[in-house]
C-alpha cells in the first residue's frame, strides 16, 4: 500500500497531505510515536516527490523500468529512521542545554498547553520527553529533505544568534534569512526575484517570534505556499501552522547552539549518505556494464 | 505661395472636378486649391512593400558596390571578399561589447534551480554578506579582548586621530556592492565599522577598515609666505595684488626707501587728491612702524577712487607679509589687512526704484 501511495506522487494530494495529517497529535504516549512517524513520513512523501526538479530524464524513464531510482528515493522511506537521528543527541543533552526552560506563566501561549509539563515558581517547563520525539521527527524530516536535495531556509529574527544561524546555514550549504522579511518573498518571488526561481522546500524556524513578539510572517506564508516548516516554538509562541512543532526554548545560547549543531549535523550527514549512494550505484551500474540491460541514466542534478 | 500652388493645381491634370466635356480650355476651371502634404506620397498608405525583380537586382547592386567599397577601405582585393571577410571587417570597424565575457548576464541560480549565495533568499545578498562578515570581524576582536583580559593584559584605549579619513559616501559603497542600498542600511553599516573602530584591538582588523576608508587630502591651514626677492642692486622687494569693488592693483615694496609710493608712474599726492585716499594707503606702512622705510611702485586700473585706494591698499599689505614676522602677519590678518572686501555694488531690482529703495508709496 504504501508502494502504491509512492506511485501516485504526481497527484495533486500535496494540498490536502499538507492540511489534514501535518500535525503531530498532542498525545504524548511512546506507543502512538511508532505508528505516527510512518504516517507523517508517508503523508510528506507525495509533497516531496513534486517538489523534485522535474529534469528530462524522469520524463523518458517513466517507460523504463524505475529500479535505480527507486533505490535512490524510495528506499529511506521504508525505514523510520534510516538517517539514525535518535542517536544525535539524548535526553541528558536537552537538558544540559536548558532547553525545557521555558517564559514566565503570563506569557504562556493558549495552545502550548499540551507540551507543558508543569510550572515552578510562575516559570513554565516544557516536557522533555514531547521535545525528544518531535525534533527526532524534525530531524528525520529535515535529513530526507537534504537528501531529496532540497532547498532549505533557517529563519531566525532573534538579534542575538543572528550571526550564528547564517554561519550555520553557510556551513552546511544551504540558505538563511535572519534579517528583515520583505513582505512578497515568497508569496511574490516570481517578480522579486524573477521567473524561474525556486522556493525553499523546507523553512526552519529557530525562533518562531519576530522583533515585536508576533508570530513571523514566513510561518503563514510557508502554509499558503504549501511549503512544510520545522520551529522552534517557545512557551510563548504559536505552534499552529507549522508543521513539525519542536516545543523548546529559544532564548538560552546553549539552546540555540545545540539546535543549530543537531541541525547542521543532519544535513551534513544525510547529503553525505545522498553521495554514498549515488556513487555506490554508479559502481554498481558500471560492473554490469555492457551487459544484456543498457545503463540507466540517472535523473541526478 | 497661394498663386504657385494655384498654378501647380492648373498644371497637374488630375486635380481637377471630373467635368465630362471638352478640355480644361473651353471651360471656367474650378480650382481646387490642395496643399504640399496631399502631393508627398503617403507610405504607409501604398501597403505592404512589393519585392519586384527591379527592386532585388538594384538592391543586389547595391550591396555588391558596398562590398567593394569595404573591401578597398580594408585594404583587401574586392574580387575575392567573402561573407567571412565583410563579418570580419565589420566586427573590426564597429567593434562591439555585446558578446564580451562581462556582458553575459550574472546567473543568480544554477541549473538545479539552487541559488549561489547563502543569503540569496534575503533579497540584498550582498549588503547582508557584507554585515555578516564585519560583525564577524567584530565577534574576532572581542575574543582577541577577551583573550588578553585573561592572560592578565590591560587594553590600552588609543584615540586614533580620524582627521585624515572617511568613510565611503552611499554612492561609492553601492558601486562596490553592485546593489541598491537605502540610507538606512547605509547608515546601520558605518554605525557597525565605527563601533568596530573603537574597540581597542581593532588593530587586528585594520585591513579590513581600511577597505572602507579613504583619504582625504589635509588642506594646509597656513598659507607659506613667498620669499624676499633682490633686484638688480641688491634691494629686497616683494609684489602683492590687491582687489576692490571693480579696482585691480599690483604693488612692488622696495626696502631701503624713503617712503615715496608711485601710482601708475605718478606720485601719489598727485594721483589721490583726498586725503582719505592717502591715509588708506599709509595705514599698511604704519600699522607695520615702517613708515618712511619702503617704496612702492603700484599700478591700478578700473573702479573710482575709493576703490582703487582699497586695491592699492590691500596690494602693499600682501607684499609686506614677506618683509614682516609670522606673528606681524597674524597681527595683520586680525586688523583686516590682508582680507579682501566682499562688498560690491548690489544690483537695482525692477519696481523699486534702487537696490535697496523703493518707490514713493502713495495711500491713494
Amino acid at each position: 500500500m504504501r508502494g502504491r501511495r509512492g506511485r501516485a506522487a504526481a497527484l495533486p494530494g500535496s494540498g490536502g497531505g499538507r492540511g489534514g495529517s501535518g500535525k503531530f497529535g498532542s498525545s504524548s504516549s511512546s506507543s502512538a510515536t511508532e505508528m505516527a512517524v510512518p504516517r507523517i513520513l508517508r503523508a510528506a512523501a507525495p509533497r516531496l516527490y513534486s517538489g523534485l526538479p522535474a529534469p528530462a530524464a524522469l520524463t523518458a524513464a517513466a517507460a523504463r523500468p524505475r529500479d535505480p531510482e527507486d533505490k535512490l528515493l524510495a528506499e529511506p522511506l521504508r525505514h523510520p529512521d534510516f538517517f539514525k537521528v535518535k542517536n544525535l543527541f539524548t535526553l541528558k543533552d536537552l537538558f544540559d542545554a536548558r532547553v525545557h526552560l521555558g517564559h514566565k506563566k503570563g506569557c504562556r501561549h493558549q495552545f502550548m498547553k499540551p507540551y507543558i509539563f508543569g510550572c515552578r515558581l510562575d516559570q513554565d517547563i516544557i516536557d522533555l520527553d514531547q521535545t525528544m520525539q518531535h525534533l527526532q521527527l524534525a530531524l528525520n524530516f529535515t535529513a530526507h529533505v537534504a537528501y531529496r536535495k532540497g532547498i532549505i531556509l533557517f529563519v531566525s529574527r532573534n538579534r542575538q544568534f543572528c550571526h550564528l544561524v547564517e554561519s550555520t546555514a553557510r556551513e552546511c550549504g544551504e540558505y538563511a534569512h535572519t534579517r528583515y522579511w520583505q513582505g512578497g518573498l515568497l508569496t511574490n518571488a516570481h517578480i522579486q526575484f524573477g521567473p524561474g526561481i525556486r522556493l525553499p522546500d523546507l523553512l526552519i524556524f529557530l525562533s518562531s517570534l519576530n522583533n515585536v513578539f508576533e508570530p513571523h510572517v514566513a510561518i503563514r506564508d510557508a502554509a499558503k505556499m504549501n511549503i512544510p516548516t520545522v520551529g522552534v516554538v517557545d512557551t510563548n509562541c504559536n505552534p499552529c501552522l507549522i508543521t513539525y512543532p519542536i516545543p523548546g526554548n529559544d532564548d538560552s545560547p546553549t539552546a540555540m547552539e545545540l539546535y543549530c549543531k543537531l541541525f547542521k549535523m543532519t544535513i551534513i550527514h544525510a547529503k553525505n549518505k545522498r553521495k554514498q549512494i549515488e556513487v555506490f550505484q554508479e559502481l554498481q551500474s558500471r560492473q554490469k556494464g555492457d551487459t544484456s540491460r543498457p545503463v540507466v541514466a540517472e535523473g541526478q542534478a | 505661395m497661394a498663386v504657385v500652388a494655384a498654378g501647380r493645381v492648373l498644371r497637374l491634370g488630375g486635380r481637377w472636378s471630373a467635368a465630362a466635356s471638352g478640355g480644361p480650355s473651353a471651360q471656367t476651371l474650378r480650382l481646387i486649391y490642395t496643399t504640399t502634404a496631399a502631393w508627398r506620397k503617403n507610405v504607409a498608405a501604398s501597403g505592404p512593400e512589393k519585392y519586384t525583380e527591379a527592386f532585388i537586382k538594384k538592391q543586389i547592386e547595391e550591396f555588391d558596390l558596398g562590398k567593394r567599397h569595404l573591401a578597398n577601405m580594408m585594404g583587401e582585393d574586392p574580387e575575392t571578399f567573402t561573407q567571412e571577410d565583410i563579418d570580419r571587417a565589420i566586427a573590426y570597424l564597429f567593434p562591439s561589447g555585446l558578446f564580451d565575457k562581462r556582458a553575459r548576464p550574472m546567473m543568480k541560480w544554477g541549473e538545479d534551480g539552487r541559488p549561489f549565495h547563502f543569503l540569496f533568499y534575503t533579497g540584498k545578498q550582498s549588503y547582508y554578506s557584507l554585515m555578516h562578515e564585519t560583525y564577524e570581524k567584530l565577534l574576532n576582536v572581542q575574543k582577541h579582548q577577551d583573550q588578553l583580559v585573561a592572560q592578565g593584559f590591560s587594553l590600552q584605549k588609543e584615540k586614533k586621530n580620524l582627521v585624515g579619513s572617511r568613510w565611503l559616501t552611499k554612492t561609492e559603497l553601492e558601486g562596490m556592492l553592485l546593489e541598491k542600498l537605502s540610507d538606512d542600511d547605509y547608515s546601520r553599516f558605518i554605525r557597525l565599522l565605527e563601533k568596530l573602530m573603537t574597540l581597542p584591538c581593532s588593530d587586528i582588523e585594520e585591513n579590513y577598515i581600511k577597505k572602507f576608508s579613504k583619504e582625504i587630502a589635509v588642506q594646509l591651514q597656513k598659507v607659506s609666505t613667498e620669499p624676499l626677492k633682490y633686484d638688480e642692486q641688491g634691494v629686497a622687494f616683494s609684489t602683492g595684488e590687491g582687489v576692490r569693488k571693480t579696482s585691480r592693483a599690483t604693488a612692488v615694496v622696495y626696502d631701503n626707501g624713503t617712503g615715496k609710493i608711485t601710482v601708475n608712474g605718478i606720485d601719489i599726492l598727485r594721483y589721490f587728491p583726498v586725503l582719505q585716499d592717502r591715509e588708506q594707503l599709509l595705514f599698511p606702512f604704519q600699522f607695520l612702524d615702517r613708515v618712511g622705510k619702503h617704496d612702492a611702485i603700484c599700478t591700478v586700473s578700473g573702479g573710482g577712487r575709493s576703490s582703487q585706494a582699497g586695491a592699492i591698499r590691500l596690494a602693499t599689505a600682501k607684499a609686506l607679509r614677506s618683509f614682516v614676522t609670522e606673528t606681524e602677519v597674524e597681527f595683520m590678518r586680525q586688523a583686516g589687512l590682508l582680507t579682501v572686501d566682499p562688498r560690491v555694488r548690489e544690483r537695482k531690482k525692477p519696481g523699486q526704484e534702487g537696490a535697496r529703495r523703493k518707490f514713493t508709496w502713495k495711500k491713494r
